[in-house]
């Protein structure tokens, strides 16, 4: 999606919910406000001008550096961002969502992040927000079935978080 | 055998029977379990060549021929497990009644003249009645197991080998009708001589109603394309999916007697039991007349010729077995009631017609070796055997029914031969 | 007559009902193809809803991905979708190459060509088999074994291995064909082609096949599109989408001068310049049936790509070029690229930050999104009919567990 009218277009239909956009990246992308996710999907689904009708994928990227001595030297301040792959089947062109979410809700480890579901706006997106839940610890509310995917249901901690350290043991495994 | 021991040996009657008993039943047990042998090693062999692969090649030296003897040593050395939650009699009773059932149908099946293990005047209708025993062993192994999938395989095997009974039982008796008898052994016997004489060349309408035929025997077998009860790749295996050891081998030998057991039936129903397509001891004069030595001798060629036809049927089934997908449950019914079944009463009505039309058939006067009638075996006082196996031969210059002794004109008469078609062979 | 209580004996004789059962299919289950386990919610024969649980595989592939350098994590996507190696190697490789905005060789191009079509072969032979193992027949999957042992006979001369290979890697392969390599590949497409009709007349157009797999699990456009199904269950609803055609110009550069047509059916017939059996009269647009019917157009289309990727790379008098070093740095920033796998479009995403250990990395399994359609697809059918639609969208669990 390149080009700037396609980003006038959504930020005319939907004011404040652009926090951001490269269009001249390798992938181009849009930051989206994390409350506005849902309405921007929805948007891009049903009522712009390509219709974005396929999820292709949702990763979230733990932003923490847990060895402290190279946390110094880093330059962006630790969060969770979560990146949205579209692909629209009619015009095979694709565009990336970004949402910067914050590592643990209000700050308070243990409280996990939140943000809008999209499995209503796509059927497909339902498993990959429960993998992202699994791995990485992100809450999207109004998920149907918001379980865990990979790793077994009594599973504690999001191992793909930076920080996450395995068990020592499971069920008496030896986890390390 | 029993009357050779009452009167050459002295024994008692009773004993002399139960020892006969005895002797017949070790005969089918061991058919039945070297034939499982075979047929499982020879499935191996059939199904490795289909496949492009050797199949079993060390065991035993060349062709790998003691695999299934191995296998079955295994099978006895494995531990016998039961589910936690099965119905602990039921679930070591089931295999048993299976094997059973197979065994009993294997007693009225001819495998020569008189190589019966009891001759039976219902015949046919005892063999399908038992062999549709064998569903019961089933379900209760279905339902003992405590097994969800295990029950999903009895129920289907309940309905449609319940189902396919009823094609099954169209098509048998279109020979019964032909023969007038419901008994296996006149059946064969009616079909003697050339093979034109056999009533799956009888008429279109038998033809016909053979394959109708071959395919409700592999349904009922519960053979692919109909191998719905077990269905691996839905019901990991269906109805033994809990079992181990000997008991599951139990279960194995019962489907393979089984086989072997409808597909002696289609020889003997339709393709002319134990006559070969050619009479070769008559033309030899090798007659059952000639001597106690040459009339056995005969039989045992007429038991090879049915082994070898009920093999091939064998072998129709692991080839099917081996190219066709499995068909879905409601196709598998589909095809019975929507198919075969009225496939078979149209053939059944058509057979009958046509029988009205043309006695005896259109060619079969012709076929039949001139001057020549067997009686079977005929009953005397006290049910016991009198002229087993006689020959008679009727002349012009030895005149006809006088020669006959007086309770074989009975027995004749009882055995229901229509006399029309001893005058018609006559010359 | 007194009235009826629940605990009443009685009660039996007027409440013949049937209870909803649940039954596990898998994780040990001979057609789930792997550890998959699926809940089924039945009514005697007919599924009411089937509930997939995955993850019994999983090996926690992206997280090991952090601490590995790019081109470390070659073997890994080897064993995601570990019967199509190659087109893993590949998939990852322009990933990683795309953010480094690196450029191969024409001769390793054309050799990637061939290498991952091969694979696609290989990975079909295996789909098409296995489906007709779901559906109850044995010998189709050893034929398809055969054909497959010899592709694999092709790239163990090539690389080594027979499974896992990661032979195409960053920057190019690890190292070039040897000698004679491409006679033996000809000798091998000569020899495979007739074959096919074989398994046309053994599957493809067998009637109790056609009866097991028409109008079985259909599936519109619309669902598909909208759970991301891709690769040939995509196309088997009729959606015109080939990556290989339609991706990002990384990879469609990678296919550049290579004649091929999608195979999906348009206007009602499939791409007809091959002698393929007719469609069968019961047969919908998105059923197994077509599924199962574009895997073995797209068997021929390779076929078509390895002979003209052959000669483009015979061709090819220059350098094979050498892949990255092992340490080799990759610019910050991220990179997301899709390629067309045998099972469907697998993505690789990659983020860096500037040193040779990725951030972070992500694959975009095809089978993951495509398992994901099943509960829908299997609503309301027989059991008989969940491993025919199971084994229809031909999925991979290394690749969906990761």
């Amino acid at each position: 999606m390149r080009g700037p009218g396609f980003l006038e277009q959504l930020e005319q239909a939907l004011p404040g919910a652009v926090a951001g956009s490269r269009l001249d990246a390798l992938d181009p992308w849009i930051e989206v406000a994390p409350e506005r996710l849902v309405d921007v999907c929805r948007w891009l689904r049903e009522k712009s001008a390509v219709r974005f009708d396929a999820i292709e994928c949702i990763t979230a990227i733990d932003w923490f550096e847990p060895d402290p001595k190279k946390a110094a030297k880093v330059t962006w301040q630790p969060h969770t961002e979560l990146v949205y792959h579209l692909w629209s089947t009619a015009s095979r062109v694709s565009i990336v969502l970004k949402v910067n979410l914050p590592r643990w809700k209000g700050d308070v480890p243990g409280q996990l992040p939140e943000v809008g579901s999209v499995a209503g706006v796509w059927r497909g997106a339902n498993w990959h927000e429960r993998e992202v839940y699994d791995l990485s610890g992100v809450w999207f509310v109004g998920h149907p079935d918001l379980r865990r995917i990979l790793c077994p249901e009594d599973w504690e901690g999001h191992p793909l978080r930076k920080d996450y350290e395995q068990p020592l043991e499971y069920h008496g495994i030896r986890g390390r | 055998m029993a009357d050779f021991l009452i009167n050459t040996v002295g024994l008692p009657e009773w004993l002399a029977w139960t020892v006969t008993a005895f002797v017949a039943a070790a005969l089918i047990l061991n058919v039945i379990a070297g034939g499982a042998l075979v047929f499982i090693w020879a499935e191996r062999k059939i199904a490795a060549r289909i496949q492009d692969r050797l199949g079993p090649t060390r065991t035993g030296g060349r062709f790998g021929w003691l695999q299934s003897l191995a296998d079955g040593i295994k099978l006895l050395a494995k531990e016998d497990l039961m589910p936690e939650g099965a119905d602990g009699m039921l679930f070591r009773l089931a295999p048993y009644i299976s094997f059973c059932a197979s065994f009993c149908a294997f007693i009225a099946l001819p495998f020569a003249f008189d190589f019966v293990g009891q001759r039976l005047n219902v015949g046919v209708f005892f063999v399908v009645a038992v062999l549709g025993l064998e569903v019961f062993g089933v379900i209760l192994a279905g339902y003992a197991s405590a097994s969800k999938w295990s029950l999903f395989g009895a129920m289907r095997e309940a309905a449609q080998v319940v189902s396919y009974e009823v094609p099954l039982g169209m098509c048998v008796v279109v020979p019964v009708m032909l023969a007038g008898s419901m008994d296996l052994v006149t059946i064969g016997e009616k079909q003697a001589g050339w093979f034109t004489g056999w009533y799956l060349f009888h008429d279109p309408f038998t033809f016909v109603i053979f394959w109708v035929y071959v395919t409700c025997a592999v349904a009922s077998v519960n053979r692919a394309p109909f191998d719905l009860a077990e269905a691996e790749s839905e019901l990991v295996a269906g109805f033994h999916t809990e079992y181990s050891g000997l008991r599951w081998s139990f279960f194995f030998m019962a489907e393979y007697g089984s086989m072997f057991l409808v597909s002696a039936l289609a020889a003997v129903l339709f393709m002319g039991g134990w006559n070969g397509p050619i009479p070769v001891a008559t033309l030899l004069g090798l007659s059952e007349g000639t001597g106690d030595t040459a009339n056995y001798f005969v039989r045992l060629i007429g038991c090879g010729n049915l082994v070898l036809k009920a093999t091939l049927g064998v072998l129709l089934m692991m080839w099917v077995r081996w190219t066709l997908p499995r068909l879905r449950i409601d196709q598998v019914m589909t095809t019975c009631l929507k198919y075969c079944t009225p496939i078979a009463a149209a053939m059944f009505a058509g057979a009958m017609l046509w029988q009205l039309a043309f006695p005896g058939g259109i060619v079969r006067g012709l076929s039949r070796p001139a001057g020549e009638i067997r009686e079977g075996w005929l009953e005397g006082p006290g049910g016991l055997p009198v002229g087993r196996g006689t020959l008679m031969r009727k002349s012009a210059a030895a005149g006809s029914s006088e020669l006959l002794a007086e309770p074989l004109a009975d027995a004749k008469s009882e055995a229901g031969i229509d006399s029309q078609n001893v005058v018609q062979v006559v010359p | 007559m007194a009235p009826l209580i629940d605990d009443d004996p009685r009660i039996i004789e007027f409440d013949v009902r049937t209870d909803e059962m649940l039954v596990n299919m898998g994780p040990q289950h001979p057609s789930t193809h792997g550890v998959l386990r699926l809940v089924l919610r039945t009514d005697g024969e007919i599924v009411s809803e089937v509930e997939p649980h995955i993850g019994y595989l999983h090996r926690c592939a992206e997280k090991i991905g952090e601490n590995l350098t790019a081109r470390q994590w070659i073997p890994y996507t080897d064993r995601m979708d570990y019967l199509a190696a190659m087109n893993m190697n590949l998939g990852w490789s322009l990933a990683v190459e795309k953010l480094m905005q690196y450029q191969v060789s024409e001769r390793a191009r054309h050799l990637r060509v061939l290498i991952a079509e091969m694979g696609r072969i290989a990975s079909h032979l295996v789909g098409m088999g296995a489906y007709g193992l779901d559906l109850g027949t044995f010998s189709p999957f050893l034929y398809a074994f055969r054909e497959r042992e010899k592709i694999l006979d092709l790239f163990e001369e090539a690389c080594g291995a027979r499974l896992t290979y990661s032979y195409i890697t960053v920057g190019g392969l690890t190292a070039d064909l040897p000698h004679g390599w491409l006679r033996k590949c000809e000798e091998f497409l000569d020899q495979f082609e007739p074959i096919i009709q074989e398994y046309h007349a053994l599957l493809t157009t067998n009637a109790i096949f056609v009866k097991r797999t028409a109008a079985i699990g259909v599936m519109s456009p619309e669902l598909a599109i909208e759970y991301g199904c891709s690769g040939p269950v995509l196309r088997g609803s009729g959606v015109d989408q080939d990556m290989r055609r339609d991706g990002e110009s990384i990879y469609t550069a990678m296919y550049e001068g290579y004649a091929f047509e999608v195979a999906v059916m348009k206007n009602g017939h499939y791409p007809r310049d091959h002698a393929y059996p007719p469609v069968p009269a019961d047969a919908i647009l998105g059923d197994c049936w077509h599924r199962f019917f574009v895997r073995m157009l797209e068997v021929v289309q390779s076929m078509d790509l390895v002979r003209q990727s052959i000669d483009r790379y015979a061709a090819c008098k220059g350098p094979l070029g050498e892949p990255v070093k092992l340490t080799e740095k990759i610019p910050a920033g991220d990179a997301y690229l899709e390629t067309e796998c045998p099972k469907g479009q697998m993505g690789f995403y990659l983020v860096s930050d500037g040193s040779a250990i990725p951030w972070r990395v992500r694959a975009r399994s095809s089978s993951f999104s495509n398992l994901a359609v099943t509960h829908e697809l299997c609503r309301g059918c027989l059991i008989a009919d969940v491993p025919a639609i199971v084994g229809s969208l031909d999925i991979v669990m290394g690749e969906i567990d990761r």
